[in-house]
């Protein structure tokens, strides 16, 4: 265990300020317009508050045990994200080798690898080695009935759920100059900037929400909301520029390519949700779904923002 | 009252089972009360009457039976634990030449004991493509000896992708267990309209039925949509 920065125990007093407000105002709301939980928005508003401060609790709680506390946590959220995931595919018996090795051996040494650092492997393993790797084993067991479809939706969840979330604690290895010891604080921004997105979109679309901008793929996201929310969570993360290396346009211009990735990967992942048939992917979080529904926009983000880093700011 | 190993064992059980399920339970036909009751499920896995164990609330689980097959519990010491000492099931023989026991009278008998039981009335493993094989009748003959109590129908869903037949690693995917309306013997029901009627009842609970009762709660589901 070790101190936590000063930064950080600002950043978590301020979000949890944010929750305070946004909880009493719900509690406001429910007594004021809907005692018997009869409003959908209120008690779905309340429900996601509750479930933010979880989050916001297990964060916390992780950050408190430095980057074991973190690898281990991100390596359970792309377990319960790939166990999600795999649950929507059409594997059949023949890929249950593969699916285990998938679970079992390739999850626990991408992060056994972050931990290590040891970047020239953890960058490649999946793309590479999984890749060639897992084919080989779903050929040996000889079921070649959609045998193409079913080992691109191994390795498309093995990417989604495994590699690019592991570009989350992936950040806390970087080696940038005068930010020693504070790369945690890389991860809260990445956090706060994907979520305060979310949240500021859902509030504008609410607000002047009028112009659809995929109706077929998510009719609630709006040109409005999609403006407005990727606008107001820009200049949060500009604001947020004292946590991080990076001046408050830098730090603007990274929140900005955050939060388009964010959405855009929010319109994959419902794309995948509408050729499945389903509305969410599981039913970890009350209020939010499954966990890759709190997670598709930090899983698109989080490999962008790790190499944007990396290239411009680490010396590794 | 569980010894303290049988208690540990079944925490163990019931954590690994939603480690490696995130198992739910939909209440759709009745609530998780105290009241006793025949849960009727589809057998797919050894870990079926596990799994709709983990989901009843805990006063639940300690009055609730499944009945199992003796050959299969009482084949090694670590089953015998298991069946006996964890679970409480009621074995029975499933032999009909060699049995000294009548199953249906055993479970009655488990019923007046005040429990509530977990049957498969496929009465084996359904290895087959089939949602479900042809009941046997000592669910009827069970319905007719107690008529008072509720028969629940329940769907265990996915279970048989976790752990097809002959692998031992299991895959992590989401499982759901779904609880019908109670039922119950008419008077004067035959023997096979009653064996019908429930599997029919228990084939409504599966997922290729609940896709119909999806596209009636599509106004439901878009004002889900509202909010993501």
């Amino acid at each position: 265990m070790m101190a936590p920065h000063a930064d950080l125990l600002k950043l978590f007093a301020g979000l949890a300020a944010v929750l305070l407000i946004a909880s009493l105002a719900g509690h406001f709301l429910a007594r004021r317009y809907s005692p018997d939980g009869s409003n959908a928005v209120i008690e779905n508003l309340n429900a996601r508050v509750n479930a933010w401060w979880v989050m916001i609790i297990f964060m916390g709680g992780a950050l408190l045990f430095g980057r074991t506390g973190i690898i281990l946590l991100f390596g359970f959220a792309s377990f319960a994200a790939l166990r999600e995931f795999v649950t929507l595919t059409d594997t059949r018996r023949g890929d249950h080798w593969a699916l285990a090795a998938s679970f079992f051996l390739i999850l626990p040494l991408q992060y056994y690898l972050v931990f290590i650092d040891w970047y020239g492997l953890y960058s490649i393993f999946i793309p590479v080695y999984a890749f060639l790797l897992l084919p080989i084993v779903a050929a040996l067991r000889g079921d070649t009935d959609r045998f193409l479809v079913r080992v691109a939706e191994v390795q498309w969840a093995l990417m989604i759920c495994v590699f690019c979330v592991s570009h989350v604690p992936a950040l806390l290895t970087l080696q940038i100059p005068g930010y020693e010891g504070r790369n945690l604080l890389l991860i809260a921004f990445l956090v706060v900037v994907v979520q305060s997105s979310d949240v500021l979109q859902y509030v504008w679309g609410k607000l002047a929400g009028r112009t659809k901008i995929a109706p077929r793929l998510s009719p609630s996201k709006t040109v409005e909301g999609f403006a407005g929310g990727a606008l107001s969570a820009t200049l949060v993360g500009a604001g947020l520029f004292w946590m991080t290396p990076f001046t408050p346009w830098q730090a603007g211009a990274l929140s900005f390519v955050i939060v388009l990735m964010g959405f855009f990967g929010g319109l994959v992942m419902s794309a995948i949700k509408r050729d499945r048939g389903v509305k969410d992917w599981g039913h970890l979080i009350a209020g939010h779904g499954g966990f890759i529904d709190r997670l598709d926009s930090v899983i698109f983000s989080a490999p962008i923002f790790f190499h944007l880093v990396r290239y411009w700011w680490s010396l590794t | 009252m569980m010894e303290l190993p049988a208690r540990a064992a079944a925490a163990a059980i019931t954590l690994f089972a939603r480690f490696i399920t995130a198992v739910r339970a939909d209440w759709r036909g009745v609530e998780p009360v105290p009241r006793q009751r025949i849960y009727f499920a589809n057998h797919v896995s050894h870990g079926d009457f596990i799994l709709l164990w983990s989901v009843l609330p805990p006063n639940l689980r300690r009055q609730t039976r499944p009945v199992a097959g003796a050959d299969y519990w009482l084949k090694s010491p670590l089953r015998r634990f298991i069946g006996r000492d964890v679970f409480n099931a009621v074995l029975i023989d499933r032999d009909r030449a060699s049995r000294k026991d009548d199953p249906v009278a055993q479970m009655v008998e488990a019923l007046d004991g005040g429990a509530s039981l977990i049957v498969f009335p496929e009465g084996t493993r359904n290895e087959t493509d089939a949602p479900l094989l042809p009941f046997k009748s000592g669910i009827y003959h069970l319905a007719r000896a107690r008529p008072e109590i509720d028969l629940v129908p329940v769907w265990i869903d996915n279970l048989n992708r976790v752990m097809p037949k002959g692998e031992f690693v299991p895959i992590p995917l989401i499982c759901t267990v779904a609880f019908g309306a109670p039922m119950h013997v008419s008077d004067g029901e035959e023997k096979t309209d009653f064996l019908a009627r429930a599997e029919q009842a228990l084939r409504a609970l599966s997922n290729d039925e609940e896709d119909n009762a999806e596209s009636l709660a599509e106004s439901r589901a878009e004002n889900q949509e509202q909010r993501t």
